[in-house]
């Protein structure tokens, strides 16, 4: 299913003068492998850059894997070799805020469910660069439905579960497919996190460990800073040796909540529950940590504390079943939270069962039809998405220079009824088959 | 309780003749007074509310009556909760004393079928064995469960509560009509001679196979035997009551669980078989031609694999759509194009929302994403409708809006296979179940907090002095939660 050529368009033969190049250097796997694709054009009757007002009768020029230019059929010339894809509503390539679907499987069998190690309730070591699965089909499902970009890792339901990435829907290994690495470390708060036996087993001791362990990762810091310091002024060989002595055995743990307290990694934390949204924000002020407020059912009830935090808001899938902490679940949350000026993304979260991934089109289609705009709604799937994530420089609208990552569509994306037709991530076509 | 419901309705006819303009004077006046409650300023303002008239004529509005073309500006009366007269303002004539509600650019189709629900807090067969039609789940209901909200909002009118999976054979299943209801007996739907209506739940594939064993099976193999030797049990059972029929002492003791199989029996019962993998499906179709018991196929998700056996076997499929396949190892091969795959091969096609696996209030989505999948518009409106009710043996009584059918219908506020869509109200046997408006349906139809709790009982006898003298947020925060 998956392309074995590198998707990477520039190390790829491009043009004659590449294709000389490459054969004189014997890049032959390339070569072979490769399908040579012409060029794209795309012609849409709506095109949504999302960056300015949607265009009418727009083009996109591909070059190269990335966007060449964006604008009116009037004003954009389309190169007569290049192969012209035509359709009535062109977006960007859709973005997954957050996801597990990689290291969960289609199966949900013992084999591909990675997402949560339960041996500890505190492990923020976990790579999902170890876990994901890129070629899981559930990634080429969610594909073939438009979305390009996924933030995946590790789940909610462990206190600290471990790290997350985002990568490309494409790729046939993790280093091909991956954007950022590590992207955050996840937490979750509230009922969820609480184990069976041993701790946390209530609120409380959930907020206490959480705190002593980031006081544990501060003061790793401060010592590993010591060391540092006392090395870059030490000459002689015997005092060096002797710091490196006293420098703290490396911890995985450690370094990675070292990693969040140096505001290099966001926290993601799952708080849907009024006092666990609190606790989040609680726990940010006092560490000066990033957060990224994750699930957040009930977030239309701490509006004002939200938007003075200025946390982002990863709200839970709009379809997620109302029950246990997301009882009090609201379609009009988004509404509520983006006229109060909070930045909402979405997300297909993680599910235990069926749909075993969801998909962020349908539950963004949700948000436009109880209270976003068609704007709105889509910039949770794109730009404001990409912006969050970090990862605007390269996705969330089509713009000259951004990668070329699109997805076309029959008609109004967020109508049950449209397909959508084509995928484009970094100038190739990965899918075509109207979904 | 009847005269609750009668206020009910009262409102919402008069709702029709307060204008916008009327309505924002109203609020503009009375606002320090009532809050922010909307269209109840208007009754409660006006004091004296019309009574509402016998014969109600709904205009002005496409009618989707699924047994017919669709209206284009239409004409539906109601009277006595049946349906009386459905055409085009040419072909009916519209009784002298009935009250007239101009629907016009509103959708007006029949209120919605679900073939597969859990919704109820309900509880079926036990860990005690695979094989349980004694329990009725009849008898583990809560009727005020906030998921009968949620499916009014929907626009649900009538379910098919059914026990679990997890067992070959996990109970009696029950058909309601979402009534307002103080009871599960004012839901139920009963026959002529006042047999209560239901089917009989059964599964095959992986849910009802058990890794630790005991009575349950371990494989299918186990599973069709178990089954087998059941289904003749009931048959011996049956035989020897018709025996001993003229010799009363001579009657086999009475087993409630082989009564209920004797109405399988019969034909009168239907079995409501979930079943995934195609094999599994042929295994039905196999045990329900060697028994001789009606069927309809649930959930269906290899269907698309073996269409032309099911439509060779004239037996009907009750189908879900999920976002994406898989989840269980039965469901990898899911797909949106199974609805029109199995309605181009001739099988009747109706939808479930398996509610909690897919929210009442989204059935429509099935719908769509069938179409999307290449079925047809009308046969996958049908299958949220008639075709339903064709399943529960209910296809004379409700599914289609026709004459002397029963007054079960939705207001929707455009296409049903619309994201953008809104059911407006819900009608069952001719009361109004569901209100947009209302602020404490639409707190169902939308979520918000308080919304996943039971639906509160004190809502009866002091929401709306409430809503007079604090609003909103002291209803909803205080009354949902008790």
């Amino acid at each position: 299913m998956y392309r074995i050529e590198t998707m990477n368009p520039f190390t790829c033969a491009r043009s004659l003068p590449f294709v000389v190049t490459a054969m004189i250097f014997g890049i032959s796997l390339c070569l072979t492998s490769s399908v040579i694709e012409a060029q794209i054009a795309i012609r849409g009757e709506i095109v949504h850059t999302m960056a300015g007002e949607p265009i009418e009768n727009g083009v996109v020029i591909i070059v190269d894997g990335k966007i060449a230019a964006v604008g009116p059929a009037g004003d954009v010339a389309i190169p007569s070799d290049f192969r012209i894809i035509e359709g009535a509503v062109v977006t960007p390539g859709l973005i997954d805020a957050h996801a597990t679907v990689g290291l969960t499987g289609i199966f949900n069998q013992a084999h591909d469910q990675d997402h949560r190690e339960t041996s500890d309730a505190i492990q923020p070591e976990l790579r999902a660069l170890d876990a994901v699965n890129v070629r899981e089909q559930l990634i080429e499902y969610v594909r073939s439905l438009g979305v390009t970009t996924v933030h995946t890792g590790h789940s909610p339901g462990e206190l600290i579960s471990g790290q997350t990435l985002i990568i490309k829907t494409t790729g046939s290994t993790v280093e091909e497919a991956v954007l950022v690495e590590p992207a955050a470390v996840v937490a979750t708060l509230g009922a969820s996190a609480n184990r069976t036996s041993g701790s946390p087993g209530t609120r409380g001791k959930q907020m206490a460990m959480l705190r002593q362990e980031l006081i544990k990762a501060q003061e790793y810091l401060v010592k590993q800073q010591a060391v540092r310091a006392g090395n870059g002024n030490e000459k002689d060989a015997e005092d060096a040796d002797d710091a490196d002595s006293k420098a703290p055995t490396r911890n995985l743990r450690l370094e990675a909540l070292g990693q969040v307290l140096d505001r290099d990694l966001p926290l993601l934390i799952t708080a849907n529950r009024a006092q666990d949204i609190t606790s989040a924000l609680r726990l940010a002020d006092e560490f000066k940590i990033r957060i990224w407020l994750d699930g957040a059912a009930e977030a239309y009830l701490l509006i004002d504390e939200i938007r003075q935090a200025e946390v982002p808001v990863i709200l839970h899938p709009t379809m997620i079943r109302a029950t246990g902490e997301y009882e009090n679940l609201s379609f009009e949350t988004a509404s509520k939270l983006v006229d109060a000026g909070i930045t909402v993304l979405m997300q297909s979260g993680f599910e235990g069962y069926v749909p075993k991934v969801r998909v962020v089109l349908f539950e963004a289609a949700l948000l436009a039809a109880h209270g976003l705009s068609f704007e709105q709604a889509l910039a949770t799937i794109t730009r404001d998405a990409a912006e969050v994530l970090g990862i605007s420089n390269r996705v969330g609208t089509l713009q000259p220079g951004k990668d070329a990552d699109v997805a076309i569509f029959s008609g109004d994306p967020f109508e049950y009824t449209t397909q959508c037709q084509v995928v484009i991530i970094n100038g190739q076509v990965v899918s075509e088959e109207a979904r | 309780m009847r005269n609750q419901r009668q206020r009910q309705q009262q409102l919402a006819i008069l709702r029709v003749y307060c204008t916008r303009a009327f309505r924002q004077l109203l609020i503009g006046g009375l606002a320090l007074w009532v809050g922010f409650t909307g269209f109840k300023t208007c009754p409660l303002a006006a004091n004296e509310p019309p009574v509402l008239k016998d014969t109600v004529a709904w205009t002005g509005a496409a009618i989707l009556p699924m047994d017919g073309p669709e209206i284009e500006s239409g004409v539906l009366i109601v009277k006595d909760g049946k349906i009386i007269g459905v055409g085009t303002s040419d072909e009916i004539s519209i009784p002298a004393d009935a009250q007239q509600i101009d629907a016009t650019g509103k959708v007006i189709m029949p209120g919605l079928v679900c073939t597969h629900s859990h919704v109820g807090g309900i509880g079926g067969a036990d860990r005690s064995g695979p094989i349980q039609p004694d329990v009725r789940i009849y008898d583990s209901i809560n009727v005020r469960d906030s998921g009968f909200k949620r499916a009014v909002a929907g626009g649900l009118t009538t379910l098919n509560i059914m026990p679990g999976s997890g067992h070959l054979l996990s109970g009696q299943t029950i058909y309601v009509k979402l009534r307002s209801a103080q009871t599960i007996d004012d839901m139920m739907i009963l026959a002529e001679d006042g047999w209560i209506m239901g089917g009989l739940k059964m599964a095959n594939g992986t849910n009802s196979i058990r890794e630790e064993g005991g009575s349950f099976p371990g494989t299918r193999g186990k599973s069709a035997a178990l089954v087998r030797q059941f289904f003749l049990k009931a048959r011996e059972y049956g035989e020897k009551v018709e025996r001993s029929a003229e010799t009363p002492d001579k009657q086999p003791p009475r087993d409630i669980g082989l009564d209920a199989m004797l109405e399988v029996l019969q034909g009168r019962r239907i079995v409501h078989h979930h079943t995934h993998r195609h094999d599994d499906i042929m295994t039905v179709l196999r045990l329900a031609t060697e028994y001789n018991f009606r069927v309809v196929l649930h959930h269906v998700s290899d269907g698309w694999m073996v269409a032309d056996q099911i439509a060779a076997a004239k037996v009907p499929c009750s189908i879900i759509l999920i976002d994406s396949p898989g989840g269980k190892l039965e469901a990898v091969n899911l797909k949106f194009e199974t609805g029109g795959i199995l309605e181009r091969a001739g099988v009747t096609v109706a939808f479930h929302t398996d509610d909690y696996i897919t929210d009442s209030r989204l059935f429509f989505r099935s719908a769509a994403l069938a179409v999307r999948g290449g079925m047809s518009r009308e046969g996958a409106l049908q299958a949220l409708t008639i075709n339903g009710a064709k399943m529960l043996d209910l296809e004379d009584r409700i599914g289609s809006l026709s004459a002397g059918k029963d007054a079960d219908f939705i207001v929707l506020d455009g296409d049903p296979l619309s994201v953008y869509t809104k059911v407006l109200q819900t009608w069952v046997e001719g009361e109004m179940v569901f209100d947009r408006e209302n602020v404490v349906d639409r707190l169902y139809a939308v979520g918000g907090y308080g919304a996943g709790h039971d639906q509160s009982p004190y809502f009866c006898c002091y929401h709306e002095l409430m809503l007079q003298q604090f609003g909103l947020k002291v209803q909803v925060a205080d009354f949902l939660q008790k």
